[in-house]
């Protein structure tokens, strides 16, 4: 098998593309033609590789959850930990990539969407990090639920834009940040933060993030001196995820599993699973993807205890992965997430994002049905400490 | 000849410019938006372009997103839109009409159903934002096939070979989005149109309609001596939103006759 995808014009097999506003194409194709130069740009790559080691701390550790995995009675779970990296999650890996090219191309202002505020947060350390006007469009639902990151946002010297439009979350957000870069762009990079819209992002972010599965390619075999049996992550867009299986495509006898957000579960119609759920084919943010969306083609309103899986689309390369049948994809319901997430914290002492907690209940599902010598390698793509109001929320505890 | 070039034909003819108002169909409500569109007939607009609502209108500023959000309460649909095109027809054979909107709905209900439907109501374009040429083969495949002109847009910040793309594959009009930024923006640059008209010229021997920004009279009537058409939007748009459902058709129509008046100076 040969896996060589998009091709030249950003298609991922039926999906993918650039579904822009004529006034943005000029953007995101000078966007690919200098990704497509700096990309293999050997001063490019050794400062992404300078920065990943001694700003973000990579590369990040695997670590072996024994007395979880010993509690369930059956597989071994594996926890990828890009929790550990600065600012708490994977989303640092792509916005340092972005940054870089950014300064490259001589831009001094960058925006980005965020709907957990990671993506947020990491796309306004990097402008500090480099000296430059960072923006950051925020629905105000998630400006509600992820109160601490809008405030690091504040700090790290960012101006946070709240939207009202829609169902204000992530999607809106995209809206308003596009909305942003057509009337500003010629002096602004846009800093996307998952593998999804036009051409060359969903390529660009996956590259970017696919240091999470080239590092556990080589620390796996070190560890248990092989590669794990299934490889396992969240899936709002998509961008942890693909970080970390695009290097196992070829790799054989490595199941795949994508974890979207079960919501109340599919069956209530309130979710954000449109993989899982046989969503429609459909355009939005720049892409074909799957996408939820009604008979006559409007996006309906997802629902995700976790503001970074609440997201109607998801990357194009999920859909071909899920399509050609290399990966499998399934929901996890808020209830269960909520309860890998106390799980982890009372087993290994670790508390995991909302979104990763998504991950891990997976893991925790199919783990006890296998043989003690069966390996997960599980994404625990951020930490938790950004849901502490949620969660207590739902236990009703005020902080 | 089609409604579209018959218009722009018989405009040239007059030594005119054409005025091409946009209004949201169901905005401010179902009922009134064939009302609305034989109103701007009367006051003297030459093509209406109505816009199909979607739930996530990226191109448009704060005036057409509400628009839309109302619009899309008031229950409307792609399906919805096309019914109103046919009534709308059966006043009114000439007056061109064009749909203008994002790729989704058209892509739910597939481009050879919707196609076919415009060809039997009526609809004369159809312009998807978010369809740039590079992913308009098969929309263009069908259209054509049912006559329906492809309308697309070319902006600020479009190149001379794209000039050169678009002229290949756009029938009835080409619209120039006049500014980098969404509809209802100020930023108007006069200037700026008047030089990047020669060199749309160049290739593209269609009509030209300028877009986006126009606020008023004046505006209205120097952007129309430097084009063929005068696209007005949100302009319009938010007189519905300032209107009450018993005088929405008057104070449009009296909105789009001082353009006009304007225009023909
Ligand atoms: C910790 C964490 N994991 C996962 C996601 C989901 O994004 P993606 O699917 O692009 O990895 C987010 C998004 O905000 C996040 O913060």
């Amino acid at each position: 098998m040969t896996y060589n995808y998009p091709d030249n014009s950003g298609h991922f097999g039926q999906f993918g593309g650039i579904y822009m506003a004529e006034t943005l194409i000029p953007a995101v194709e000078e966007l690919r033609q200098q990704y497509l130069r700096f990309r293999d740009d050997p001063e490019f790559k050794a400062e992404f590789a300078y920065e990943l080691k001694h700003y973000v701390g990579r590369p990040s550790p695997i670590y072996h959850a024994k007395r979880l995995s010993e509690s369930l009675g059956g597989a071994q779970i594996y926890l990828k930990r890009e929790d550990l990296n600065h600012t708490g999650a994977h989303k640092i890996n792509n916005a340092i990539g972005q940054a870089l090219l950014a300064k490259r191309m001589g831009k001094k202002r960058v925006i980005a969407e965020t709907g957990a505020g990671m993506h947020g947060v990491a796309t306004a350390t990097v402008a500090a990090r480099f000296g430059m006007e960072c923006i950051v469009y925020m629905g105000a639902e998630d400006i509600q639920r992820q109160a601490p990151n809008v405030f690091r946002m504040k700090l790290l010297g960012a101006t946070v834009v709240p939207v009202e439009s829609g169902s204000k979350t992530l999607k809106d957000a995209c809206n308003e940040a596009i909305r942003d870069w057509v009337t500003n762009v010629e002096s602004t990079f846009y800093i996307f933060g998952t593998a999804a819209g036009p051409h060359p992002y969903p390529m660009m972010v996956r590259d970017f993030q696919c240091v999470i599965g080239n590092e556990a390619k080589v620390q796996m075999p070190e560890m248990i001196g092989r590669q794990p049996d299934a490889v396992i992550a969240c899936v709002g867009g998509g961008s942890n995820a693909i970080g970390l299986f695009h290097p196992y495509i070829e790799v054989p006898n490595v199941q795949i599993i994508g974890v979207e957000a079960g919501g109340y579960g599919i069956a209530s119609g309130k979710h954000a699973a449109p993989l899982t759920a046989n969503a429609k084919v459909g355009v939005l943010h720049g892409n074909k993807v799957n996408l939820m969306q009604d008979e006559n083609g409007q996006i309906i309103e997802t629902h995700s205890i976790s503001a970074g899986l609440d997201y109607p689309g998801v990357g194009p390369e999920h859909c071909l992965l899920k399509e050609i049948g290399r990966a499998q994809y399934v929901a996890i319901n808020d209830d269960e997430a909520i309860a890998a997430f106390d799980s982890l914290c009372r087993f290994e002492g670790i508390i995991p994002a909302l979104e990763s907690s998504h991950a891990l209940a997976h893991a925790i599902k199919i783990a006890p049905g296998m043989g003690k010598d069966k390996v997960l390698l599980v994404n625990l793509s951020g930490r938790g400490d950004k849901d502490m109001n949620t969660v207590a929320k739902l236990k009703g505890i005020t902080l | 000849m089609s409604r579209i070039d018959m218009t722009f034909a018989k405009l040239k003819q007059q030594q005119r410019k054409a005025l091409i108002p946009f209004i949201t169909a169901g905005d401010p409500s179902q009922q009134l938006t064939v009302p609305l569109m034989h109103g701007l007939v009367a006051a003297g607009a030459d093509v209406l372009e109505l816009g199909v609502p979607f739930s996530d209108p990226m191109a448009d500023g704060p005036v057409i997103q509400r628009a839309s959000e109302r619009a899309l309460k008031n229950g409307m649909s792609l399906r919805g839109v096309l019914g109103m095109v046919a009534e709308f027809r059966k006043q009114d054979a000439t007056t061109p009409v064009v749909l203008m909107g994002y790729g989704n709905p058209i892509e739910a209900m597939g481009w050879e159903i919707f196609a076919q439907r415009c060809e039997e109501v009526g609809v004369d374009g159809v312009l998807t934002v978010d369809f740039p040429p590079e992913e308009s083969h098969e929309a263009f495949e069908h259209l054509q096939r049912h006559n329906i002109a492809p309308i697309f847009l070319l902006a600020p910040t479009t190149n001379e070979a794209r000039i050169e793309q678009v002229a290949k594959l756009a029938r009835g009009y080409v619209y120039y989005v006049s500014l980098k930024g969404v509809t209802g923006a100020g930023n108007l640059d006069l200037s700026a149109i008047e030089q990047k008209l020669p060199q749309l010229r160049k290739h593209i021997k269609l009509p030209i309609g300028v877009g986006f920004g126009i606020r008023d009279a004046a505006t209205a009537k120097a952007v129309s001596k430097l084009c063929d058409g005068v696209v007005v939007g949100s302009r319009i748009v938010q007189e519905v939103e300032n209107s009450t459902e018993q005088n929405v058709v008057a104070n449009v129509g009296k909105l789009v006759k001082e353009l006009r008046l304007a225009i023909d100076q």
